[in-house]
């Protein structure tokens, strides 16, 4: 352990952590646009910087070591200035469309200039202006609100192993691409998503659908593959408009692109609302795939399906026994909702005949 | 499952999600884990950044050998020879760990040893086509690894000799002592959600929750004294033994909740019969599925989003579930509908909320039993976690087996049930694919997801498709001894030569209408979709 100083106050650290490493583990705040815990750093906003003493300039505190003995300063009034006036620049080439821009209120950027009471730009000058819309069905890629710092590119190379995304281009023109500017074209996982601090990138599907007020947040675990990631569904009037995942549980808030994106089923206009009842007799001797079709049946009332479930079961197993009933149960379903299956046909059928596709 | 259970005493993952990170060689076999287990895959390129070995044996070239160090692309079919091989080379070499072999394991033997010797590298190179130099290389890597972890799926386990490729596997790691630590062992990857949890919870003809017997007598009489009925005696049908049962007449009634076999089980045609013929068949779905097209009844039931309850992942974590919105029209949660018909039936299950259900869980099975729903609220919990101050368990195996001592196994290689021949050349291995999810009743109500990846179609090695006159992109029927369909074809390197891939998500061109659902694992019955032999001809309209 090494011992180092912020703003006057000593902590004991382990060597080699970088000083917003310290910082963070302290809860003392540093702001930044770019650096994210699950990255490699990067020291590419500059917003993180700190005066150490003996040192004649500011240094960034993501990319910088502690080492022993260190004293650090994370505030005063000319390192917040210097923030203060990088906020200004990022801002001086953006939309500055809060009122309509679907990150309002969830925005790393409006949260500085708010911090640091920005209301006017006093540096007027040319802006970049992209008009070519990315095609892509899953991710709104508004580059006009990009900072460049670099976090998609990172998240896209680093943890997901795609590198479907560079910055092309130098200076003013620098930009996030894919090759060639042509429409992204990848796994769709969404890291960046999560990941971009600005209204940059979000996902299509939640567009337009709400931003923060009055949405409920609420944690629950992917249905799809065997992973469990974690996610949290946002919803807004009984409707999942957006998922998200938090970076403290077991995958780091890492998602693919079923379970980020993949949640429009929910509320599909195909969702079965009402018991059916087959009207239209089964043509045995077709073994061709059916054709799903709502016209073979007739809406029917719960009491009037369970009680028809209920007399077959009980004259089918009257007439040849329980092992003549067999049930399938649901790898998607809930462990209760599984445990009851089988007490079901155990307790109540009087079967064995029970089994689920954890086989296949 | 019915492999690891019957070598170890317990079949699921070894070790949990985050230690993938750390182990420093990964053995992945049968898994095309960067599209099927995506965020599993993400651990383990982490690995290999941070500088572990990576072997991949597949048939496909599968996205993740971008990051492997030695990939070994062997015939559909033939893992027991490619695994024994290895071991071969791990045995002659001196490779063994021979302390963990005394201690923690039997079986070790002049008759396992014996079997061994005659799959020498270069036999492995005959029937696997895996050059022998790669074969030796992955056994030298594998087993002077200090924290190696095999990780197969379904590549593994959907083979007529299913359980042999398990007890293949499980052999390689009690070798080497890659058993009982962090970050080393052997981990099956389970597909859904909660096929872990359905397997735990005792959906299965043979066991009770907690994978206790039915044919035991003193656990028969836990079971009635918990539940307060008399309990059925003789283990019951697998699924695939149900559909044989109902074709020929002596099942009468089925009850399928959430699942979708007339897509998803082999030989769809075999499946549309089978449940034709039930008297009675009901359904319990969220949509009009192409199963429950064919059901008496069919009843609406909720989505992960509208109701409570646990998940349990693939590294035994349980996690709850929390409504987040209200069910649509009448839609209503199983467990109301099951209380509901049980009642009918004259006995009362009255359950008024999962947590009451989750707490008769603990008391059938002392695994789960100090997993509790307030606990959860803190996050998941890994299974054993037999009391309220248990921790829970990452790893597996730390002080022993449950069976006592891991056992080797000997296995011999057996061919699969079809092999190429001149009517039906190509080998065709079916899966998924990362954009769609098993047989589409969600994903394809996704529109982004739909507006990419709609259209079924073929993997076909570039050079078959020349010896065919096929082009990417072209219509192909593709038949097998049970059916054909008509679909793309995507010319790809991929597949090697002779071996087709084709998802098995997509209604129009349905891959199981060619699949075989009559050649199955004679253990777990476990049906072989990963190898089925096919012609393959440019489509001409009729």
């Amino acid at each position: 352990m090494i011992k180092v100083k912020i703003d006057g106050k000593e902590y004991r650290v382990k060597p080699g952590i970088t000083i917003l490493q310290v910082a963070r583990e302290n809860d003392i705040y540093i702001p930044t646009l770019c650096d994210d815990p699950r990255l490699e750093p990067y020291g590419g906003c500059r917003l993180c910087i700190v005066q150490i003493k003996g040192m004649p300039r500011p240094v960034t505190a993501c990319t910088t070591p502690v080492t022993d003995g260190m004293e650090i300063t994370t505030t005063n009034e000319y390192i917040e200035g210097l923030r203060k006036t990088i906020v200004e620049l990022i801002l001086s080439d953006h939309p500055n469309d809060c009122m309509v821009c679907e990150k309002a209120g969830d925005c790393s950027l409006q949260e500085l200039a708010y911090f640091y009471g920005i209301r006017t730009n006093p540096y007027y000058g040319e802006r970049r202006r992209y008009t070519t819309k990315d095609n892509n069905p899953f991710i709104e890629r508004d580059m006009e609100k990009c900072i460049l710092c670099g976090k998609c590119v990172r998240v896209c190379s680093e943890v997901q192993g795609v590198g479907a995304i560079e910055i092309a281009y130098r200076g003013f023109t620098a930009k996030v691409t894919p090759p060639f500017e042509k429409d992204l074209n990848c796994e769709f996982c969404g890291q960046c998503v999560s990941i971009c601090p600005t209204g940059a990138l979000m996902g299509k599907s939640s567009l337009g659908k709400g931003r923060q007020k009055d949405v409920k947040k609420i944690e629950t675990v992917c249905p799809y593959c065997g992973c469990g990631c974690n996610m949290t569904l946002h919803v807004l009037r009984n409707e999942v408009i957006r998922v998200s995942s938090r970076p403290d549980n077991f995958h780091e808030g890492w998602l693919c692109v079923k379970g980020r994106f993949g949640f429009e089923f929910i509320n599909s206009p195909d969702r079965l609302k009402r018991p059916l009842i087959r009207v239209k007799p089964r043509d045995k001797n077709s073994k061709e795939l059916p054709v799903p079709d709502l016209n073979d049946f007739r809406e029917a009332s719960w009491d009037e399906a369970l009680d028809l479930i209920a007399n077959k079961l009980r004259e089918i197993k009257d007439k040849y026994g329980p092992d003549a009933i067999a049930g399938l149960s649901s790898a998607r379903c809930t462990n209760e909702e599984n445990y009851i299956f089988q007490k079901f046909f155990r307790a109540v059928i009087g079967t064995n005949n029970i089994d689920h596709c954890a086989r296949y | 499952m019915a492999g690891l259970a019957t070598v170890f005493g317990s079949g699921a993952m070894t070790n949990s999600i985050p230690e993938i990170e750390n182990n420093d060689l990964l053995f992945v076999i049968g898994s095309n884990t960067k599209e099927n287990h995506p965020i599993i895959a993400l651990r383990m390129i982490q690995a290999v950044r941070k500088g572990a070995k990576l072997i991949i044996a597949d048939p496909r070239r599968v996205p993740l050998v971008r990051f492997a160090h030695l990939w070994l692309q062997h015939k559909p079919g033939t893992d027991v020879a490619l695994l024994n091989s290895i071991a071969h080379v791990i045995v002659k070499e001196g490779l063994i760990k021979k302390e963990f072999i005394e201690t923690h394991t039997e079986g070790f033997n002049e008759e396992f040893l014996k079997n061994l010797e005659e799959y020498t590298p270069e036999a492995g190179e005959r029937i696997t086509g895996v050059p022998k130099e790669k074969i030796i290389e992955a056994a030298r890597l594998y087993a002077k690894a200090e924290r190696a972890g095999i990780y197969y799926t379904m590549g593994i386990t959907q083979h007529s000799h299913g359980t042999d490729n398990v007890f293949a596997i499980a052999n390689l790691a009690l070798l080497t002592g890659n058993l009982g630590k962090e970050s080393a062992g052997v981990n099956p990857l389970r597909g859904q959600n909660n096929v872990q949890g359905s397997t735990d919870m005792g959906c299965s003809p043979n066991t009770y929750p907690g994978y206790q017997k039915v044919t035991i007598p003193a656990i028969k009489k836990k079971f009635e004294d918990l539940w307060g009925v008399r309990l059925p005696e003789k283990e019951g049908l697998t699924a695939s033994e149900m559909l044989f049962e109902a074709e020929a007449g002596r099942l009468k009634a089925m009850y399928i909740m959430g699942e979708n076999p007339v897509l998803s089980d082999p030989d769809t045609g075999h499946t549309v019969k089978a449940l034709k013929e039930l008297e009675f068949l009901v359904v319990q779905d969220i949509f009009l599925s192409e199963t429950a097209a064919i059901a008496d009844v069919v009843l609406p039931a909720t989505c992960f989003a509208e109701k409570d309850g646990t998940f349990t992942n693939t590294e035994r974590r349980v996690q709850r579930i929390r409504k987040a919105v209200a069910p649509p029209g009448e839609a209503k949660d199983d467990i109301w509908i099951i209380n509901e018909i049980s009642r009918r039936l004259g006995y009362n299950m009255n359950y008024a909320h999962p947590e009451e259900i989750w707490n008769e869980i603990g008391m059938a099975w002392p695994a789960v039993a100090g997993i509790t729903y307030s606990r959860l609220e803190r996050g998941g919990i890994q299974w054993p976690c037999p009391t309220i101050d248990h921790p829970g368990t990452p790893y597996l195996f730390k002080g022993g087996f449950p069976r006592g001592k891991g056992a080797f196994t000997v296995i011999k290689y057996k061919p699969s049930c079809e092999e190429p021949d001149l009517d039906y050349p190509f080998i065709l291995t079916t899966g998924r694919m990362l954009f769609q999810y098993h047989t589409g009743t969600m994903t394809r109500r996704v529109k982004a997801i739909e507006a990419l990846y709609h259209e079924p179609y073929v993997e076909i090695n570039p050079e078959d498709a020349l010896d065919l006159g096929i082009r990417n992109g072209d219509t192909v029927k593709v038949s097998s001894r049970r059916g054909s369909i008509v679909l793309k074809a995507m010319v790809t390197k991929r597949p090697e030569r002779g071996v087709v891939f084709i998802p098995f998500h997509f209604r129009e061109a349905a891959a199981n209408m060619l699949t075989n659902s009559k050649a199955l694992d004679p253990l777990c019955k476990i049906p072989e979709l990963k190898v089925t032999t096919v012609n393959i001809e440019k489509f001409k309209e009729d």
